[in-house]
């Protein structure tokens, strides 16, 4: 803890602390209950017979054998669905121009990437859905497709969306002016072109979705394994035309979503339509094999980009283009646009130049849709940034340390808006430079490297900064039409017996949420943590907020909690004083006890407060209504975002002759502000990294010209896997932000959004002595081979 | 995905395994530790009517010297590769190749047999079958044979079983003193299917290599001798010279497949690598 005290800093204080999740013990225990798990009475399961083709027409769908088989209650066809479900348009309207086709749950007449789900059946069990799907035959005829980048831009390309003028979705540029000039009067300019390939996110529990539809209540209740239930309400309801009241969405315990499981997916909206239309529960769970050809993908970027410098190495001027491919249409409701539209705005964010320039273009083709991953652009931003540093550094004869360090936007310079417009509050480069030069013994490293070079043996060293956006206000997607909630709720109940309870909007898929929720309510009460119980992810339930995407769950959900509690605070202490005739000021709450609040003597436990507020009001004076229940909604103000970062660092080893790559130990030092639970801030930092090390060196959805994809599978889709890891030391900086009592920055996605930058450099730093470069990722055997020209 | 619909039946004797067969006509499998056959289930990549488990047939069990080979049963796992000292004693190759066999869930229930009797080309014991020199015992209804693993795999997934034969055992030369043994491959990830392996097994008369066999697996369609970079080796002794040479003969020994992601000439030179790096340690005396 490097911050100075503050009034977080009590007795009783858990924030900061590293105390267990409360939720891990039922989880090791098997009890949790994931929507997989589920089982309603009269529930049916639904599978999807699927397109083998990229593009084609539906020319015809025979499903009469299938409809007759044992076990079969219902098969759907495009129509059936388009009946009762209105369309969906991934675009938002802050990003002028965009275009994308409307979705429906199943198509009319055209698929537009292979795996598209089809044809729906329904039946007693999930084998005999399958079944019943081989008996379906659909009469397609094949129609052009654009699969590549390339293709798709040229012009007299198929069309992706036949009746568009071209395959781009939407362009966007950015331009601060003087980059030109810059670039005219610079002494070095380096330049590269950066390709990051597709991957996806993998969560251990694929999608699952139980919807429930009782047509005497007009009630629709959706168990969904979702990290935004309020929005999938707000779907459900508008798109099938249900009163908003009358959706529910619950979603538990959720096995992992990384920004995956926001996302309108075609089989979820079907598997609503299905159930209203057979008055059944319906269940569909995605298998490994589904997901890999519909989740969403994240990345295919391709970068050109060039960075000007002076003689002294201070960066001048970046410019930038960005393109990149995001499949058939815009996911909805957030878009597919984002990562691009992020991957232009953080480039050359740690560093203070002043004119930068950029374009991006978003390109259809015939693929599965990409949107929304953890770090959405983060690490592209990252990567073509922290190389191009890299390449001058070694231009200019400069240590990656001195380049970053004459370049990093000082500590002391914030506020600062960067040419790309973003507003920092504060942040801390120079200090995370120090403290991770410390942690890795970088000479040391250095030295041991130019030893071992001499024997044969090829490290490499790599650094990269990063800054991170999190705590999104409507900024983000509100003021772009998009009704998905900035804001978060809370409801903080004393109990007749004196525990204490907290249904917040945030959720928890794994992460975390829970713990540090009642570690914040439990700290701001004066109550033992072991007391809250932290209810999330019911629409019925729990107030509307936002929930978790874009690392707002501490930093907003926290603050909300934070002021609920204090508000419960103050009214627990307004009836205390008048039992105890004491001045509320007088008075505070430690473990449960009403205390003297200038000795901490106890007066009176809060049990006690409940127990005459709930049983023996008529004890309290004429007029006195206590309210032990208190609601509170925190929406952030201030800054747009509340930006983070930090620095990572790796040193790995290259096998020169198989092209094998090893990782040695990983270093972060990261500045998330506020730290509730150290424990869960740095599993969330190694979490994290580990998909920056899978995009880096293993993760990518390889399709064959023809547009399949080759690798839908665990055994051909390579996740990092433990035995491959390295160790991962971490540090951090604490810059608490102004903008909240709290303090709390995100932390979720500054492990993925620099680890491949470290990673591409390191490998870089390894093969200098061979003047061999690479420039994309994922790094491969085969990319180092042929870089190395050993084949 | 679920598997389509099947009948189980589980055999106590060979017998009654090859008349639950027969039965069913082609639309019975064998089924032992399922490690590749149970997700081929539920891919419905394979759907048989018949499942036959045949993981209670005694005859199908044990290790144990034979005269001057070491007998493996069909059904010994791939976790008892690890642990069976007889294995470690007579055929320490297999010991070596086994913990490079998936995971150890997977070695906890995959057998021997089963490994053998699928015959994937990227497999390690199909393919140190090979270089032990084994011999496969195979039962069919006309009684048993023993075919030579230099006969017995045949083309991609294409092995010398007849219809409803089964694998009985697999028999070992004893490892005898003045042997070396090698074995490594180049995998991405520990326990996924390699790029390259090679296990190789040499007979020495002091630092003479008077005979060796080198088995390659995941470079084509069957698991693969390198017959003439055997012979570069055979009565030499293994200066640079000759490990460069049997290096350059590869190139005739093996036919990489077309790859996008694995080119068929990087193939090749990781095999190169991989054989130089280990004909180095039977130099060492590995």
């Amino acid at each position: 803890m490097s911050a100075p005290l503050t009034s977080l800093d009590r007795p009783n204080s858990y924030i900061g602390r590293s105390v267990p999740r409360p939720n891990a013990k039922r989880l090791l225990a098997g009890r949790g209950r994931y929507v997989s798990d589920l089982r309603l009475p009269r529930m049916l399961h639904a599978a999807f017979l699927r397109s083998p083709h990229p593009h084609a027409k539906i020319v015809s769908i025979d499903c009469e054998q299938a409809r007759a088989l044992e076990g079969v209650h219902f098969v759907a066809t495009g129509e059936d669905l388009a009946k009762i479900c209105t369309p969906w348009t991934g675009t938002l309207d802050h990003f002028k121009g965009m275009t994308s086709e409307p979705q429906l749950p199943l198509p009319l007449d055209r698929v537009a990437w292979a795996g598209q789900a089809v044809v729906a059946v329904v039946a007693e069990s999930r084998a005999i859905a399958e079944d019943a799907l081989e008996l379906i035959v659909v009469d397609y005829k094949e129609l052009p497709s654009v699969i590549d980048l390339d293709t798709a831009r040229q012009s007299g390309a198929p069309l992706v969306n036949p009746g568009s003028a071209s395959n781009v979705c939407f362009r966007s540029q950015l331009d601060s002016g003087g980059v030109d000039d810059a670039f005219a009067t610079a002494t070095h300019i380096v330049e590269g072109e950066f390709s990051f390939g597709r991957h996806t996110a993998v969560t251990l529990e694929p999608r699952a979705i139980v919807a429930d539809y009782d047509h005497s209540a007009g009630m629709l209740t959706v168990h969904h394994a979702t990290q935004t239930p309020y929005q999938f309400q707000d779907l459900y309801s508008r798109h099938y035309g249900i009163p908003e009241a009358r959706v529910r969405v619950i979603a538990t315990d959720i096995g992992g979503s990384f920004g995956m499981k926001l996302h309108v997916y075609h089989e979820d909206m079907a598997v609503v339509g299905l159930s209203i239309l057979l008055g059944r529960p319906v269940k569909y769970v995605a298998d490994r094999t589904e997901s890999f050809v519909s989740d969403i993908h994240a990345r295919d970027h391709r970068v050109r980009a060039r960075m000007a410098l002076n003689a002294d190495g201070e960066i001048l001027a970046m410019d930038v283009q960005d393109l990149t491919a995001i499949g058939a249409f815009s996911t909805y409701p957030r878009t597919s646009v984002v990562e691009g539209n992020q991957v232009i705005r953080l480039i050359g964010a740690p560093y203070g130049f002043k004119s930068y320039r950029a374009a991006l273009e978003v390109i259809f083709q015939h693929k599965v849709q990409t949107s929304q991953y953890r770090a959405v652009g983060h690490p592209i931003a990252c990567a073509v940034t922290e190389r191009l540093v890299d390449m001058a550094a070694a231009r200019l004869g400069l240590d990656p340390f001195a380049i970053r360090d004459k370049n990093v936007i000082a500590d002391d310079a914030y506020p600062r808006t960067s040419p790309t417009g973003y507003r920092f509050e504060a942040l801390s480069h120079q200090a995370c430079l120090q403290r991770l030069h410390a942690m890795m013994d970088y000479d040391a490293l250095r030295t041991e490297q130019a030893e071992l070079r001499t024997r044969g043996i090829y490290r490499g060293i790599g650094i990269a900064t990063f800054v991170e956006i999190t705590n999104p206000s409507p900024a983000f997607y509100g003021v772009g039409g998009a009704r998905i909630s900035s804001q978060d709720g809370a409801t903080v109940s004393l109990t007749p017996s004196g525990e204490v309870r907290c249904l917040i909007s945030v959720t928890e898929q794994g992460q975390g949420t829970e713990a540090i929720i009642s570690q914040i309510v439990a700290d701001q009460l004066g109550v033992v943590q072991d007391q809250v119980k932290v209810i999330t992810g019911d629409t019925e339930v729990t107030p509307h907020g936002g929930a978790t995407w874009a690392c707002r769950g501490a930093g907003i959900g926290g603050e909300t909690a934070l002021q609920a509690a204090r508000a419960l605070k103050r009214n627990i202490l307004e009836i205390a004083a008048l039992i105890l005739q004491e001045q509320p000021s007088a008075l505070d709450i430690i473990d449960g006890q009403v205390v003297d609040a200038s000795t901490a003597t106890p007066r009176l436990p809060i049990a006690e407060i409940a127990r005459i507020a709930y049983f023996r009001s008529d004890t309290l004076p004429p007029g006195t209504q206590a309210q032990l229940t208190v609601s509170h909604h925190f929406a952030p103000q201030g800054y747009p975002f509340a930006f983070t970062n930090g620095i990572q660092g790796c040193s790995l080893e290259v096998d020169v002759e198989t092209g094998f790559i090893k990782l040695l130990k990983h270093f972060v030092v990261e500045d998330c502000g506020r730290i509730i639970n150290p424990m869960l801030v740095d599993e969330q930092l190694r979490g994290g990294v580990v998909q920056g090390l899978g995009a880096a060196l293993f993760e990518e959805c390889r399709y064959s010209d023809t547009g399949q994809l080759i690798n839908g599978s665990l055994a051909d889709y390579l996740v990092p896997m433990a035995m491959e890891m390295p160790d991962i030391m971490i540090a951090h900086v604490e810059t608490p932000t102004k903008d909240t009592a709290l303090g709390a920055k995100g932390c979720g996605e500054a492990g993925t959004a620099a680890a491949s930058a470290c990673v591409l450099n390191a490998v870089n730093d390894a093969l200098a002595p061979f003047g061999a470069s690479i420039n994309s990722i994922p790094i491969t055997p085969t990319t180092v081979l042929k870089a190395l020209k050993r084949f | 995905m679920k598997a389509r619909a099947f009948s189980y039946f589980r055999a106590r004797t060979i017998e009654e395994a090859f008349d639950a067969h027969v039965r069913c006509a082609d639309e019975a499998r064998y089924i032992a530790g399922g490690q590749s056959l149970v997700p081929a289930l539920s891919l419905r990549l394979q759907a048989p009517r018949l499942l036959i488990d045949i993981t209670h047939i005694a005859e199908l069990r044990g290790v144990r010297r034979e005269g001057e080979f070491l007998r493996i049963g069909a059904l010994t796992r791939h976790c008892e590769m690890l642990s069976e000292p007889l294995i470690a004693e007579f055929a320490p190759l297999l010991r070596a190749a086994a913990p490079f066999v998936a995971h150890p869930a997977i070695r906890n229930r995959g057998t021997l047999g089963g490994s053998i009797a699928l015959a994937d080309p990227a497999a390690e014991f199909p393919a140190m079958a090979l270089a032990l020199d084994a011999e496969i015992e195979i039962a069919g209804r006309s009684g048993k044979r023993r075919v030579k693993a230099d006969d017995f795999f045949i083309d991609l997934f294409e092995t010398a079983l007849e219809p409803g034969e089964l694998i009985v055992a697999v028999h070992v030369p004893l490892f005898k003193s003045g042997q070396r043994i090698a074995f490594d491959e180049l995998a991405r990830r520990r326990g996924d299917y390699a790029q390259v392996g090679c296990g190789m097994l040499a007979t020495y008369t002091d630092k003479r290599v008077d005979d060796i066999r080198i088995a390659f697996f995941s470079v084509g369609s069957v698991p693969t001798r390198a017959k003439q970079a055997e012979s570069v080796l055979a009565g030499a002794v293994l200066d640079a010279a000759h490990v460069a040479a049997a290096q350059a003969a590869l190139a005739n020994d093996l036919m990489p497949p077309d790859s996008d992601d694995v080119p068929p000439a990087m193939r090749l030179h990781l095999a190169r690598v991989l054989l130089g790096r280990l004909l180095g340690r039977l130099g060492e005396g590995a």
